[in-house]
């Protein structure tokens, strides 16, 4: 008995695009295309070989929506499928997204980089699909650059530095070295921190970029210490998205600072030391099915699939303009292994969600903290809130 | 109000029950044992890892004791309390129930998204029912005609036939559905959702909701309004809901499905549990490591008691000074 359940069980788990249900019991009776575009950037060069470089990063967390989707959609007769599809390098991303609007597409959630995402918003709009974003987090997205279809699930930039500047205020660590790298994406980052800094009275002492080009390997311990001479201050805020140099900071500081900012203390959608709320049962599904942990980009397409899914389940319908309005509703909340629901930002269509501050072994803290008030939800003191929200649809 | 049923509150209000708690420890991986009327720690006794759910067999001589972590249920004398064996749970097991035929034990494994049914006679699984994604609550109606699970992301809750064992209806619920209980006369099923902070009122009849409740504290974050443990209270029309980190617990009229009050008790609170004679509430508060006693009757908290780490389940036996004291007293529920 026991024997065959287990096979039962495991024919269940292994064809989960055809599952058991809905071909036998319940009839699928309505059917949810999703996409997932990924568009392939080329490798960054990397400080240690310590982190293996991800091929499927954010499918992954798409894939394991999908499947959750039809372990609902087994119950209400909804089939999801899930289709992927990577642009190479360097290659024009338009062309794969017209063919995926041709091929009925009717929701995208798209790994591409800021660039890319503002010329399918536009597709988007006029084609009237819906956009998720899933790893883009310039703020220029969610402000001049926002568009009607597109919806951000990873946080901003700035959602992230407002978190890294609440936890510091309460550690009232406020003032703060700045040392940024030169990519544009370093920039983003430090151009939400300044703008952190100023909403939550912090002063950044010292500002200084990055521009030793030998390998930080054989030369931090010589160079760190003079190059963070000099001034007083709390902690040493790193601005290096790639991870160029910002790991060799800690412990090799002139005055004895911790580290935070893009490595040290750092703010994330997900971390694999990531426990509470359930989010355990979240992690070990994810290992299973990948055979690695889960990172910002796998989480936000989960959990953009699992919008996807809510919606289409609460509203009863497959019509992107159904969904949308449900998501945008009062109605719609989405569990995100936060201890909080997650809701979207009718100004910007954003995501709200708490932001995980860690460091490699352990959650230090996640913010905000319910003493940061608003008259809203305590959520909208990350990001740009209403009345600073330049997005106009 | 019955005047029968207040006959037999007259008549309980001139008796009174000693009770002991047996409360598990997430963190401390053990057992506290409590007096109910004192509130004092009797002591503390080592079980399984990661202790959640915990429950009396129907003849109140084995304890079970979830222990989530070893991927069973242990088996305690109730006496000794003496581990004595273990049930077939299926991977981590949380919350289980009892049929009353005090034959079949429901378990949830919430990383398999099924639901173990395990015979306590013959100490062996006879089903595993493919259920939504995360499992979590389990309630089974007295009458022992339903029995249901929550599934926490499918966002729903499976109607179980226990004659076979299988699914024989779904209703979507607000997200994060975390427990479930039945009303006394098997009417009505209250559901608690976490995430969306709201009580659902399900006709059983029709398997459809009929009444919602979002609750609303003032100073209180909505966010933290995380309702997860209900209890239903034998006179059919009170109900207490645990609120999580709202530090809570409702009093809810099942009727017009409104809160007549608040109760402020530990951190986190978790499950709740009644004193045989249904004159004190016991609540498990999870972050601040305590319980909190509530006077039923005037409806007030009364005390807390600090057990041990993460206090998650609670199981009351009445002490059996003689044999009618050890069974609990049957209500008779009052006219609607």
């Amino acid at each position: 008995m026991k024997n065959t359940l287990l096979i039962l069980r495991l024919v269940c788990y292994s064809g989960w695009l055809m599952t058991c249900f809905s071909g036998s019991i319940y009839a699928a009776n309505m059917s949810v295309d999703i996409a997932f575009l990924t568009e392939k950037m080329p490798v960054s060069p990397a400080l240690s070989n310590l982190d293996p470089i991800l091929p499927d990063a954010g499918v992954q967390g798409a894939i394991l929506g999908t499947k959750d989707n039809n372990t609902t959609g087994k119950f209400t007769g909804h089939h999801y499928q899930l289709k992927h599809m990577d642009v190479a390098v360097g290659e024009d991303v338009v062309p794969a997204f017209e063919l995926l609007l041709k091929e009925g597409y009717q929701y995208i959630v798209a790994d591409v980089q800021t660039s890319t995402l503002k010329k399918l918003s536009a597709l988007a709009n006029t084609n009237n699909v819906l956009l998720f974003n899933v790893s883009s987090t310039d703020s220029e997205l969610r402000n001049a650059s926002c568009s009607m279809n597109t919806f951000h699930i990873i946080p901003s930039d700035d959602m992230k530095a407002d978190a890294l500047a609440q936890w510091m205020l309460k550690k009232r660590w406020k003032k703060w070295f700045l040392v940024k790298g030169r990519d544009q994406k370093d920039l983003n980052f430090t151009k939400a921190i300044k703008r952190s800094a100023k909403r939550f009275g912090i002063k950044i002492v010292a500002e200084k970029t990055w521009n030793f080009d030998h390998d930080a390997r054989r030369t931090a311990q010589a160079e760190i210490p003079v190059f963070t001479q000099g001034t007083d201050y709390d902690v040493l805020v790193v601005a290096d998205v790639k991870g160029l140099f910002g790991e060799y900071l800690t412990m090799n500081t002139w005055l004895p600072r911790p580290v935070v900012g893009t490595q040290g203390l750092v703010p994330r959608a997900w971390h694999r030391t990531h426990e509470r709320w359930g989010a355990v049962q979240m992690q070990n599904r994810f290992y299973k099915q990948s055979g690695r942990w889960m990172n910002d980009v796998d989480y936000s397409s989960w959990l953009a699939v699992r919008a996807i899914g809510e919606a289409v389940t609460r509203a009863n319908s497959v019509k992107a303009e159904d969904v949308k309005g449900f998501m945008l509703s009062d109605q719609f909340s989405l569990a995100g292994f936060k201890g909080v629901k997650l809701t979207f930002r009718q100004w910007n269509q954003q995501l709200r969600q708490p932001i995980l501050l860690a460091v490699p072994r352990a959650i230090v803290s996640v913010l905000p903290h319910k003493e940061f008030l608003h008259p809203r939800t305590y959520l909208d003191t990350l990001g740009y809130d209403e009345p600073e929200s330049t997005c106009d649809f | 109000m019955n005047k029968y049923f207040f006959m037999l509150l007259m008549t309980f209000s001139t008796m009174i029950f000693a009770d002991t708690l047996y409360i598990t420890l997430e963190k401390d991986n053990a057992l506290a044992v409590v007096d109910g009327e004192t509130g004092q720690l009797l002591k503390t006794v080592p079980v399984g890892q990661r202790p959640r759910g915990i429950a009396f067999s129907k003849d109140q001589a084995y304890l079970y004791v979830a222990a989530s972590d070893d991927d069973t249920i242990q088996i305690l004398d109730a006496t000794t309390l003496q581990v004595s064996g273990n049930l077939p749970s299926g991977d981590d097991p949380e919350l289980f129930k009892i049929h009353p035929n005090g034959l079949w034990l429901y378990v949830s494994n919430e990383d398999d998204n099924i639901v173990t049914v395990v015979d306590l006679k013959e100490k062996k699984a006879i089903a595993e029912i493919a259920v939504g994604v995360e499992p979590e609550g389990i309630a089974i109606a007295q009458n022992g005609q339903w029995v249901v699970n929550t599934s926490e992301t499918t966002n729903m809750v499976h109607w179980i036939d226990p004659q076979n064992q299988s699914i024989k209806d779904n209703t979507l619920v607000d997200p994060r559905p975390r427990a479930a209980e039945f009303s006394v006369d098997n009417q009505w099923l209250f559901v608690t959702s976490e995430i969306a902070g709201s009580l659902s009122r399900i006709d059983v009849s029709t398997k459809q909701v009929s009444a919602k409740l979002n609750f609303n504290i003032a100073g209180v974050d909505d966010e933290l309004i995380q309702p997860v443990g209900v209890l239903a209270h034998p006179n059919n029309e009170m109900l207490f809901v645990a609120l999580g980190p709202a530090n809570r617990v409702a009093v809810v009229d099942i009727e017009t499905m409104t809160v007549t009050k608040y109760l402020l008790v530990g951190q986190r609170v978790w499950n709740l549990a009644f004193s045989p004679d249904f004159k004190r509430l016991y609540t498990t508060n999870g972050v601040s490591n305590d319980i909190s006693i509530i006077n039923v009757d005037k409806l007030k908290v009364t005390k807390s008691v600090r057990v041990g780490h993460y206090p998650w389940g609670i199981a009351v036996k009445a002490n059996s000074t003689d044999s009618s004291s050890s069974k609990s007293p049957t209500f008779v529920p009052a006219e609607r």
